[in-house]
C-alpha cells in the first residue's frame, strides 16, 4: 500500500465490500464514492447537521466524523440496508406515506438514527423520539409528520395494527364544520 | 392622461375547441383530495433519489472556486504557479474566461461568473481549479495566490446612503442605492386627514438565509461539438438555460439543463450561480464532464436570502377601527449584487393591500448595495417583513382602541373579486375563515388577554401570490406548459419543466393527470425539468407551480381525455361526453340497461391510436391580465391569492425574558387541497421556518479587528453557528386546511408552500406582548430584547425594544396612481413627469443603462413629451 492509502474489507449491509482509499477520508466518502453507497447525504461535512448518520455495530454515528480506515470489524448500515428485498422498512413506509420525507435529503440520516432508536426503545414517548433525532436537522416538514411516522413504525414493527389519525391526514376539523 | 410605457400585455389563454370543461358523469374523484403516498416518496426512504451530487461519470474531474477574502477590492493579481504543481491539476479559469454578466433579472445583469476586475463581498468567486480528484482539486483552490488592493466597505443601509462613492456597482439608482421607489395609491394625505388615531412604528427585520440541506452541486458534461450537458440543483432550469446561454455564448438548443431533485430549496437555488456556469465552461474546454459540490461555508456565501429590511409604517384608523390610509416605507441592504432585488423592493409594498380594506396607500422603498453575500428571494419573497409590522401595529392598534384584534381585523378583511387600491385583481378570500378557524380552536376571544403573567396568546394573518402574475423576462409565452403522450402501452408519459424541490410538485403533476384519466399513478411516467425533453416551466418560485403548471396538465390531460373517448364512443357507439374515466376504464356509466358498458384504459388507447395516429396533446397556461398598468403594476399580481391565520402561545420567563413557543394553530385558505398530508407538511413547514426566524435564525455580519484588515465578515458561516430549530423546538401545530375552491386554480386549488409562514412572525410577538407586555418590534426576538422592553417598563418608559430611526432618504419623484374607487384606469398620471424630473436616474432606473444610454433616453423623453 502506498503511504497515505488504506485497503480494507468492510461490513456493510452485511456484504462484505473491498477498497483502497487515502486513509484520512472519512466513512462518509468512501460509502459514497468507493463503495457506490450514495443514499448516505452530506450536509455540512462537520458534525453539525446529523444528515450523514449511519450505523456502526448498531449505533447511529455521524460518518462525515469517522475515519474509514476505522471501520475494520465493524458493521456499518446504511439507508441501502434498510429495506427486506424489495418490502420498505417500516420506518421507510410509514416516512413514505405520511410525506414524512419532503425534498429526502435529510431522510436516510433519520431513518438510521430512528432505526437505533426503536431496536433500543421499542415504545419511545413524543419526547423521546425528539430527543433522540435532536442532532437530524430537516428544512422541510418542521419535523412533526416524522415523529408521526416513527410512532406508526414503531406500532408495526410491535406487530400491532397502525392506520395513521385523521388530523395528521386531513388536518384539524374546522370548527362550525364538524360532521 | 399619459400613455403606459409597458410593452403589450400577454395574450389572454385561446379557448381551445377540444376542452370540455365539464365531465358527462360526477363521480367522486379518486386523486384529488386524497392523501396519497407522493410519487417520489419510496425513492425519498429508500435513499434511491438522485441529487446533483450523486451523479458520476467516467473521466468526471471536480473543481473548487477560489473566493474573495476580502469584501471590497480590485484584483492585482492571481498566482496559478503553486496550484500547478499539485499532482491531479487539470487547469483553470478567471474572470477573462467568462467576461459576459448575468443576472436573473434583466435590469440587473451585474453578475460575473468569476470577477473579471473588482470583488465587492467575502466569498466572491475569482478563479476556479479543476484536478482529478476533489482533493487535489482542493489544494489546488488552496494554492492559487490572490493579490488586492482594498476599496473602502459598505456594511448598512446608512453607510450606503452617506457614501455615494465608491459605487460598489457603476449602475443603480441614485450612488449606493441600487433602486428606488416611491408610489401613491389614492389620497393618502386626506385618509391621514380624517382618521381619528394615527399610528407610526418602526420595525426591524434581520436577514436569514435558507440553509438548505443540500449543498448547491452541478455537473456539466460535454457532448459532440459544443454542447452540453449541465445537471444541477436548481429551482429554476428555464432561468439557469438562458443564463448559460449568455454566458457561455453557446446557441440555447446546444445546451440542455436538467434539474436534479433539490435536496431543498426555499428560493436559495433560484438564481442562476457562479459555480454552474464555472462547471460548463470547464467542462467545454477540458473536454470531460465536471463536477462542482459547494461546501456548507460557501452556500453561505451564495446566499440570495431574506433582505433585512427597516420599515416605518403610518396607518390612519377611525375609532371604529377602519383603515382610512397606509403609508409604508422600507429600507432594503440588498448585499453585494442585484439578484431578484428590484423584484424583492416592490414585494416589500406589494402585498400590503390584500388583506385589509385600504383605500388610501403609499409606498416608498430603497434598496442599498452592500459589501455583503447578495440577497434575494427566500419563502415569502419580501413580504415577511413588512407582515410583520402591519400585523404587529394592527395589534397595537386594537389595544389602543379597545377591540379585540381579531374583531378588528375582521370588520377590516378585504371583498373577494375585489381590486385594491394599487390594483391587483383579488379572486376568493376566506380570511373570515381561516380567522374564526384558530381563533375558535385556540380559545383566543376569552384566553386573550385573560392569561396569567408569562403566557400570552397572539394573532397574525398574511396572503401571499399563487405564482407571479409576469415572468422574468419580457414574452408572451406560456408560464407553464405541459406534454403528454399515450400509447398502445397504455402508458401516459407526462413531460414538464417544473423542478421537484422537496415540495411535491412531482405528486401534484401526476394527480391532476391520473384524476383526468381515470388511471392509478403507477401508470403514469413523469419526465420533469429537462430542457431538451420536457416544455418550459418557469421553476418552483413565488408558489406558482401547483396553479400555474396544474392548469396546464389540466389541459394536456382534458384534450387526451377528449380524444381517447371520442374514439372509443364511436367503437361503443355510445356518444363520448357520456363517457367516464375511471379505475382504469373508459365506460358509460349512465346506461342502465348496460351498465359500466366500456373498455379497459389501455385498450381505449388502443382504439384512439387506431384512429388518430400517435397520441400526443399539450396544455399550456398564461395567467390572466393584471389591471394595474402603472411602472412596477408588474410586482404583485398573481392569479389569486392564498390567506393564512395563526394563534401562536407563547410562554415568556420575565425573569430572563427568555421565551418558547407553547403551540400553533394555524387556519390556511388554500382553495382546495389537492393531497391534505403534503399540503400540511407544506404548512407545518411554514410554520417551523417563521418560527425558526423569529426566535434564532440571522444572517448576520461583524468586522473583523483592525489589525486583521477590518474586513466586514460573515457572523456564522456555520450551521452550528446559524441556529435553526430542532426536533426539540418544534411546538405542536393544530393545522386547518380552509377549502373555498377557486375557479383560477386547478380544481380549486391555490398555493401552500409560502403563505402559512408570514402571519407566524408576528402572532409571536404580539403573543409575547400579551404575556409580559413588552412589544419587541424586530426579529429574531432574542431574550435580551424582551428583557430591555421590561426594564424600560419598570422605569416608566415605554415597554418596546425596536429600531429608533428610519434612514434618512430620498425616495424620488412619487408615482400618482389614481385607484379604483377614484375613477383611476390603472395608470399613473404622472408617469412621464416623474421619469423625466427624476432625470437620468430615474430613466436609467434599476437597468444597466450607462450614462449615455441614460442622457439618450431623456433627450427622447424630452423629445416625445413636447410633441404632444
Amino acid at each position: 500500500m502506498p503511504p497515505g492509502w488504506t485497503s480494507l474489507i468492510f461490513d456493510v449491509n452485511g456484504e462484505s465490500r473491498a477498497a483502497i482509499f487515502p486513509t484520512h477520508h472519512t466513512l462518509l466518502e468512501v460509502l459514497r464514492e468507493e463503495l457506490a453507497l450514495p443514499g448516505t447525504k452530506h450536509g455540512c461535512e462537520l458534525g453539525e447537521c446529523g444528515t450523514c448518520a449511519v450505523l456502526v455495530d448498531g449505533r447511529p454515528i455521524l460518518s462525515c466524523l469517522a475515519l474509514a480506515a476505522d471501520m475494520k470489524g465493524k458493521k456499518i448500515e446504511t439507508v441501502e440496508g434498510l429495506q427486506n428485498g424489495n418490502t420498505l422498512h417500516p420506518l421507510q413506509q410509514t416516512m413514505a406515506d405520511l410525506g414524512a420525507a419532503q425534498c429526502g435529503y435529510c431522510t436516510p440520516g433519520i431513518l438510521m438514527t430512528a432505526k437505533a432508536l426503536l431496536t433500543e426503545n421499542p415504545s419511545p414517548t413524543d419526547g423521546e423520539i425528539r430527543a433522540a433525532l435532536a442532532g437530524n436537522l430537516c428544512r422541510c416538514t418542521g419535523y412533526h409528520k416524522i415523529v408521526e411516522a416513527i410512532e406508526g413504525a414503531a406500532a408495526l414493527l410491535r406487530g400491532e395494527d397502525w392506520v395513521a389519525p385523521r388530523e395528521v391526514l386531513y388536518g384539524a376539523v374546522e370548527p362550525g364544520r364538524e360532521g | 392622461m399619459a400613455e403606459p410605457l409597458r410593452k403589450e400585455d400577454p395574450i389572454d389563454l385561446i379557448e381551445d375547441p377540444l376542452l370540455d370543461p365539464e365531465p358527462a358523469t360526477e363521480r367522486p374523484l379518486r386523486w384529488i383530495g386524497t392523501p396519497f403516498r407522493r410519487v417520489d416518496g419510496r425513492a425519498k426512504v429508500t435513499g434511491t433519489t438522485k441529487f446533483a451530487d450523486d451523479l458520476t461519470f467516467p473521466r468526471m474531474c471536480h473543481v473548487k472556486l477560489v473566493r474573495s477574502r476580502i469584501p471590497h477590492g480590485t484584483i492585482r493579481s492571481i498566482d496559478f504557479s503553486a496550484a500547478e504543481k499539485i499532482p491531479g491539476y487539470l487547469g483553470c479559469l478567471t474572470g477573462a474566461d467568462t467576461p459576459i454578466p448575468f443576472g436573473i433579472l434583466p435590469v440587473s445583469m451585474d453578475e460575473h461568473a468569476l470577477c473579471p476586475d473588482r470583488v465587492r463581498f467575502v466569498g466572491d468567486p475569482v478563479a476556479a481549479v479543476a484536478a482529478t480528484t476533489e482533493d487535489a482539486a482542493y489544494e489546488a483552490a488552496l494554492a492559487v495566490i490572490v493579490e488586492y488592493d482594498s476599496l473602502p466597505t459598505i456594511a448598512s443601509v446608512e453607510q450606503a446612503i452617506s457614501t455615494p462613492e465608491p459605487r460598489i456597482h457603476d449602475y443603480g439608482d441614485d450612488g449606493n442605492l441600487h433602486k428606488k421607489v416611491s408610489m401613491r395609491f389614492g389620497d393618502v394625505e386626506a385618509g391621514f386627514a380624517a382618521a381619528d388615531r394615527i399610528f407610526e412604528d418602526l420595525f426591524f427585520y434581520e436577514g436569514n438565509t435558507h440553509l438548505p440541506m443540500e449543498q448547491h452541486a452541478t455537473v456539466a458534461v460535454p457532448e459532440d461539438d459544443d454542447r452540453v450537458t449541465v445537471w444541477s440543483s436548481t429551482q429554476t432550469p428555464h432561468y439557469l438555460h438562458r443564463a448559460l446561454a449568455k454566458v457561455l455564448g453557446l446557441p440555447a438548443s446546444r445546451i440542455r439543463v436538467i434539474a436534479c431533485s433539490n435536496g431543498g430549496g426555499f428560493g436559495g437555488k433560484s438564481d442562476p450561480f457562479n459555480h454552474e456556469i464555472v462547471a460548463a465552461k470547464m467542462a467545454l474546454i477540458l473536454g470531460r464532464p465536471a463536477k462542482i459540490v459547494l461546501h456548507r461555508e460557501e452556500v453561505f456565501y451564495c446566499h440570495r436570502g431574506r433582505h433585512p429590511v427597516t420599515m416605518r409604517l403610518k396607518t390612519g384608523v377611525t375609532k371604529e377601527g377602519k383603515i382610512t390610509a397606509h403609508h409604508l416605507e422600507t429600507a432594503l441592504d440588498g448585499g453585494a449584487y442585484g439578484s431578484y432585488g428590484v423584484a424583492s423592493t416592490y414585494y416589500t409594498g406589494a402585498l400590503e393591500t390584500v388583506t385589509y380594506d385600504m383605500p388610501a396607500y403609499q409606498f416608498d422603498g430603497i434598496r442599498a448595495f452592500t459589501n455583503k453575500p447578495p440577497c434575494g428571494p427566500k419563502r415569502g419573497h419580501g413580504t415577511p417583513q413588512p407582515r410583520f409590522g402591519l400585523e404587529v401595529q394592527l395589534d397595537k392598534i386594537a389595544v389602543a382602541l379597545g377591540q379585540n384584534p381579531a374583531d378588528l381585523r375582521l370588520q377590516m378583511l378585504v371583498a373577494p373579486e375585489s381590486i385594491t387600491a394599487n390594483w391587483l385583481q383579488l379572486h376568493s378570500v376566506s380570511l373570515d375563515r381561516c380567522i374564526e378557524a384558530v381563533v375558535t380552536g385556540s380559545g383566543y376571544r376569552e384566553r386573550w388577554g385573560n392569561l396569567p403573567e408569562g403566557r400570552g396568546l397572539g394573532l397574525a394573518c398574511g396572503s401571499y401570490l399563487c405564482g407571479a402574475g409576469l415572468p422574468i423576462y419580457w414574452n408572451h409565452m406560456p408560464q407553464s406548459g405541459v406534454q403528454l403522450k399515450i400509447d398502445r402501452s397504455g402508458c401516459v408519459a407526462v413531460f414538464c419543466g417544473e423542478a421537484e424541490i422537496g415540495q411535491g410538485s412531482d405528486s401534484v403533476l401526476a394527480g391532476i393527470v391520473a384524476e383526468v384519466l381515470g388511471v392509478d399513478l403507477s401508470d403514469l411516467r413523469l419526465c420533469v425539468a429537462d430542457t431538451d425533453l420536457t416544455p418550459v416551466d418557469l421553476g418552483s418560485y413565488s408558489s406558482r407551480v401547483t396553479l400555474m403548471m396544474g392548469n396546464a396538465a389540466l389541459q394536456a390531460a382534458e384534450r387526451a381525455r377528449d380524444l381517447i373517448a371520442k374514439a372509443v364512443g364511436d367503437q361503443l357507439e355510445v356518444p363520448a361526453d357520456r363517457l367516464v374515466f375511471a379505475e382504469r376504464r373508459v365506460f358509460d356509466a349512465s346506461d342502465p340497461s348496460n351498465p359500466e358498458k366500456g373498455l379497459t384504459f389501455q385498450d381505449a388507447v388502443i382504439a384512439a391510436e387506431a384512429r388518430f395516429g400517435t397520441l400526443g396533446t399539450v396544455g399550456s397556461y398564461i395567467p390572466p391580465r393584471s389591471p394595474g398598468k402603472y411602472r412596477g403594476a408588474g410586482v404583485g399580481p398573481s392569479p389569486t391569492y392564498s390567506y393564512s391565520a395563526s394563534v401562536v402561545e407563547v410562554e415568556v420567563d420575565p425573569q430572563t425574558g427568555l421565551w418558547r413557543p407553547v403551540h400553533v394553530w394555524i387556519a390556511h385558505d388554500i382553495g382546495r387541497a389537492l393531497n391534505p398530508v403534503l399540503a400540511i407538511g407544506q404548512v407545518e413547514g411554514g410554520v417551523y421556518m417563521g418560527l425558526g426566524e423569529v426566535m434564532m435564525e440571522e444572517q448576520a455580519f461583524r468586522r473583523l479587528p483592525r489589525h486583521l484588515s477590518n474586513a466586514l465578515v460573515h457572523k456564522f458561516p456555520s450551521m452550528l453557528e446559524y441556529k435553526s430549530p430542532t426536533f426539540l423546538d418544534m411546538p405542536p401545530v393544530t393545522t386547518y386546511l380552509i377549502e373555498d375552491p377557486d375557479p383560477q386554480g386547478p380544481y380549486g386549488a391555490k398555493e401552500v408552500g409560502q403563505g402559512p409562514l408570514l402571519p407566524i412572525l408576528p402572532a409571536v410577538a404580539n403573543a409575547i406582548y400579551d404575556a409580559v407586555g413588552a412589544r419587541v418590534d424586530q426579529v429574531p426576538i432574542h431574550p435580551h430584547m424582551v428583557l430591555k422592553a421590561l426594564d424600560a417598563k419598570k422605569k416608566g418608559g415605554e415597554p418596546r425594544y425596536g429600531p429608533k430611526s428610519f434612514p434618512e432618504v430620498d425616495f424620488g419623484e412619487t408615482l400618482i396612481v389614481p385607484t379604483p374607487a377614484q375613477g383611476g384606469n390603472g395608470t399613473a398620471i404622472n408617469e412621464f413627469r416623474s421619469k423625466l424630473r427624476s432625470g437620468m436616474r430615474g430613466v436609467a432606473t434599476g437597468t444597466m443603462s450607462t450614462r449615455d444610454e441614460a442622457l439618450r433616453q431623456k433627450k427622447a423623453l424630452t423629445t416625445k413629451l413636447e410633441d404632444r
